[in-house]
């Protein structure tokens, strides 16, 4: 079983700064693995160096069997795409969302456009007037699923997602958690995660890795979150902030 | 040039519907406004005509626009709106004032000022153009290369920049002209040559504010190269600032054309360039005022008009304001 | 300022009664639109929650309590009333006087609401000097002692400090020591923690929570997190769509009766989550925000 990534030993800088040390941890094909910590925890910069867009590292990371460079990659793009936190910065705000979805096609050469972009833009649960609008006429949890489906159009087999939700509306977030739910069964994709909401991590993946100031702490089932009770202490102290809220007591 | 493109479209009326006028206007009007537009057609149609709508709400900004029509219409048509030839001289008449033969007086040579102001709206607007045509695009690709390259590629492109900005307009023209003679064609490539650095340093402003968004790490990740994105998604970012700062700068263009025709450095005789006739008109200026004061009118009316329509394109393709 | 006692009534610091927020429409014949409907409340010195999401009309309420929001923004109420005093009829000079000193608001993001050029305690400083007359070493003092009741360590160094120089949670503790130093009896938070790390925000709203409670204020904490405001707060108010949908105790939270609370209860995922998809609220689609 191939993994659809392989992270072994993992260390960034930025500038003099190590940013992230020895990160080492792995997600199966088909398998849906969170990153968890706060800010400055290093978490989003491990998804920078897997897509190349932080150049400074050292150690091995494979997508799909197959080692990376340390630069953005066409070949690496079609197998590994990214879903961005904000809804509001990660759409070109003079393209239409014909256009933003038309782009990544043309760059790789591939035909039947309109049949492709109807196809996704279903998928993600966009009626066809949506098509032709621009991003600021769209609502941000319809600008979230416009940047899901540019993700999405290429056919990737492992989608990486920073922060997906953290900048929506409760009622929007569940709609976009539910999607990204039913994509992966739907389509047999592998997440890796990024968030600082455990309660995300919790729905959305099967195993998470606790991150503090750069160093993985501890690697747990998601399970592990009914009685917190992790070995890290670290990883205790989170679950323990998580829990701020009164209403745990709401019956399922 | 695309603001003309916009008042166009913005103005389409029915063609083809059976229906009275108003009820048809109104179809055509629901179809640009459509929230949810059917193509890419409608779509940039409906951002065109809305632009232009919230242009036209601003009456300072139609008067420059009427202003600018203007000129584009008196240059197009000049033969034929001209009462008499620009160069036909006639000496019994020199010197006359303003009068119903006369509209603008005559020159020191008899020829008809307002004949001359008409054929001079050629000149100035070819100037202007093609000023404007070869300066701002190379501004623009150096600013957005400098921009979005950052490191030494920006400190090499600015230092370049900055060297270009330090040169005075007329000082490089009368260096032009001393090495390849006077003359249209090297007067615009003098002003052409030192207007370009303005818009390279803004367009370089704008492509930083939108450097290290998501959506170009998103086009890096999706495999393209450095000059897609340039092309296809940092140009296009760039073009509101500068069309505004184009239109703003047509008055400091036409001014220092002006200028280098009141130096004899443009357009040489017998051509009517605005300029040239208030350098000739100045030895009359006291008794015989029409002949430098009518083409400095044109000058001033025209310099006004782009200012306007300038000021109404900012507010217009502000981002803050931005529909589109 | 006369206080005044209607027939009966508690003695309540603040009395909305029907507050209208209206902002023009999109082009000039549209019809203004309110984001505030007719929302009426009363708060004694107790803590009440806000909580709604973007568009609900939370964050205005705020504001137009405060008489923040300017023209084209309209505010109107059957009464909008401060401690007796009639806010609306309030000239804005009356209104200064009562910002800092008997009102007070902490908004959401520290980097965005402090002077980037002022030293951290140069601005409470002045925020106590704007209300109080004081000589130097006294207003130096009183800022310490602010400093030191918002528990950050060291007051004497951080008070040189910039904003850019101190994290997100110290900055919040300014922000809040800037707000309570010329001790306020009402205090509106409006989404205090949302820009913190989850470490920090149960620090820094139990802070919030402690001073409130020994100065004996009043508490407005705005929100869009049900259960962050279901356990720092008495009282909840649920707001939709500029109205007001619920109102219960905090500690009732669970059992809220509006279909739009238990929608929004529902839909949060939980910290050991097993549902296979998470209740989605009926939303229309609207343009953006």
């Amino acid at each position: 079983m191939n993994a659809a990534l392989d992270v072994h030993e993992l260390s960034v800088r930025y500038g003099r700064t190590e940013v992230v040390s020895d990160a080492t941890f792995a997600v199966a094909e088909g398998e849906s693995v969170a990153l968890v910590g706060e800010s400055g925890s290093g978490k989003s910069t491990i998804l920078k160096a897997v897509l190349g867009l932080a150049p400074d590292w050292s150690g091995r990371i494979e997508v799909f069997g197959k080692a990376r460079g340390h630069r953005p990659d066409p070949k690496v793009a079609q197998r590994c795409q990214m879903v961005f936190q904000d809804p509001y910065g990660s759409l070109h705000p003079r393209k239409s969302v014909d256009a933003a979805l038309a782009e990544p096609l043309a760059i790789h050469g591939l035909r039947d456009r309109d049949a492709r972009i109807e196809a996704v833009l279903d998928d993600v649960g966009l009626d066809r007037r949506f098509r032709y609008r621009f991003p600021h006429q769209l609502s941000g949890g319809q600008r979230q699923r416009v940047a899901i489906a540019r993700a999405l159009i290429l056919a990737p087999r492992l989608l990486l997602l920073d922060e997906p939700t953290s900048a929506l509306d409760v009622s929007v977030q569940a709609g976009i958690l539910n999607l990204l739910k039913r994509l992966r069964a739907e389509r047999g994709l592998s997440y890796l995660l990024v968030t600082h909401d455990l309660p995300v991590a919790s729905f959305l993946c099967d195993r998470l890795a606790v991150m503090q100031r750069g160093r993985i702490v501890e690697i747990a089932p998601v399970a592990t979150l009914r009685e917190g009770d992790f070995a890290d202490p670290y990883a205790r102290q989170l679950y323990a902030a998580s829990q701020v809220g009164g209403v745990e007591g709401h019956s399922a | 040039m695309r603001k003309t493109g916009m008042r166009k479209t913005g103005m389409r009326k029915t063609g083809t519907s059976t229906a009275s006028k108003p009820a048809g206007w109104r179809a055509w009007r629901a179809w640009l406004l459509d929230d949810s537009p059917g193509s890419r057609g409608q779509a940039d149609a409906g951002r065109a005509y809305r632009l232009t709508a919230a242009l036209l709400r601003n009456p300072l900004a139609v008067v420059g626009a009427l202003i600018v029509l203007g000129l584009v219409l008196t240059a197009a048509f000049a033969p034929w709106i001209a009462p008499a030839s620009p160069i036909g001289q006639d000496l019994s008449n020199r010197l006359m004032p303003p009068s119903s033969a006369h509209w603008m007086g005559t020159d020191e040579l008899g020829r008809n000022i307002f004949s001359r102001v008409v054929h001079g709206a050629r000149i100035t607007l070819t100037i202007v153009a093609l000023v404007a045509v070869i300066s701002a695009p190379l501004g623009l690709i150096i600013g957005a290369v400098s921009g979005y390259f950052g490191s030494w590629v920006d400190r090499v492109l600015m230092g370049l920049t900055d060297m270009f900005l330090s040169l005075p307009k007329l000082i490089l023209a009368l260096a032009f002209v001393a090495a390849l003679g006077p003359g249209i064609e090297n007067a615009i490539i003098a002003i052409a040559i030192t207007a370009w650095p303005p818009y390279a340093r803004i367009a370089r402003a704008e492509t930083l504010t939108f450097r290290q968004a998501e959506f170009i790490s998103a086009m890096r990740l999706l495999g393209a190269t450095h000059t897609r994105i340039i092309i296809r998604h940092v140009l296009p970012l760039c073009t509101s600032s500068l069309i505004v700062r184009a239109t703003l700068d047509m008055a400091g263009i036409i001014l220092t054309a002006a200028g280098l025709g009141f130096l004899g450095l443009g357009a040489q005789p017998p051509l009517p360039e605005w300029g040239a006739m208030i350098s000739r008109g100045r030895a009359f200026i006291l008794d015989q005022w029409w002949v430098a004061t009518m083409p400095g009118i044109a000058i001033i009316v025209v310099s006004l008009g782009f200012c306007l329509l300038g000021d109404g394109l900012r507010d217009v393709l502000d981002p803050k304001h931005d529909d589109a | 300022m006369m206080r005044e006692m209607p027939d009966g009534a508690t003695d309540d610091l603040l009395r909305v009664q029907n507050l209208v927020v209206s902002f023009p429409g999109a082009t000039r014949a549209a019809e203004r639109i309110e984001v505030v409907r007719g929302l009426s409340f009363t708060l004694a010195r107790e803590r009440l929650g806000i909580v709604g999401e973007s568009g609900s009309g939370k964050s205005m309420t705020g504001r137009a309590i405060l008489r923040l929001i300017r023209a084209p923004g309209r505010v109107a109420a059957t009464r909008l009333q401060f401690d007796g005093i009639d806010l609306l009829a309030l000239p804005e000079r009356g209104m200064r006087k009562l910002r800092g000193a008997r009102l007070s608001m902490i908004m959401q993001d520290p980097t965005f609401s402090l002077h980037p050029i002022m030293s951290v305690g140069r601005q409470i400083g002045e925020s106590l000097s704007l209300h109080e007359s004081l000589s130097r070493r006294e207003r130096k003092q009183r800022v310490r002692a602010m400093l030191e009741a918002v528990r950050i360590d060291d007051p004497d160094r951080v008070a040189k400090l910039y904003p850019h120089e101190i994290s997100g949670g110290m900055g919040q503790r300014v922000m809040i020591a800037m707000m309570l130093i010329a001790r306020p009896d009402l205090l509106i938070a409006d989404e205090p923690t949302s820009a913190l790390d989850v470490s920090v925000q149960a620090s820094v709203l139990q802070l919030i929570d402690d001073l409130v409670t020994e100065r004996g204020m009043g508490l407005v904490l705005i929100s869009h997190d049900l259960s962050l405001v279901a356990r720092f707060c008495d009282r909840i108010l649920v707001m939709h769509r500029g109205q007001v949908v619920e109102t219960c105790i905090a500690s009732e939270l669970h059992r809220a009766r509006h279909p739009y609370t238990q929608a929004l209860l529902a839909a949060v995922p939980r910290l050991h989550e097993t549902r296979d998809t998470l209740p989605v609220l009926e939303r229309d689609d609207r343009m953006s925000t």
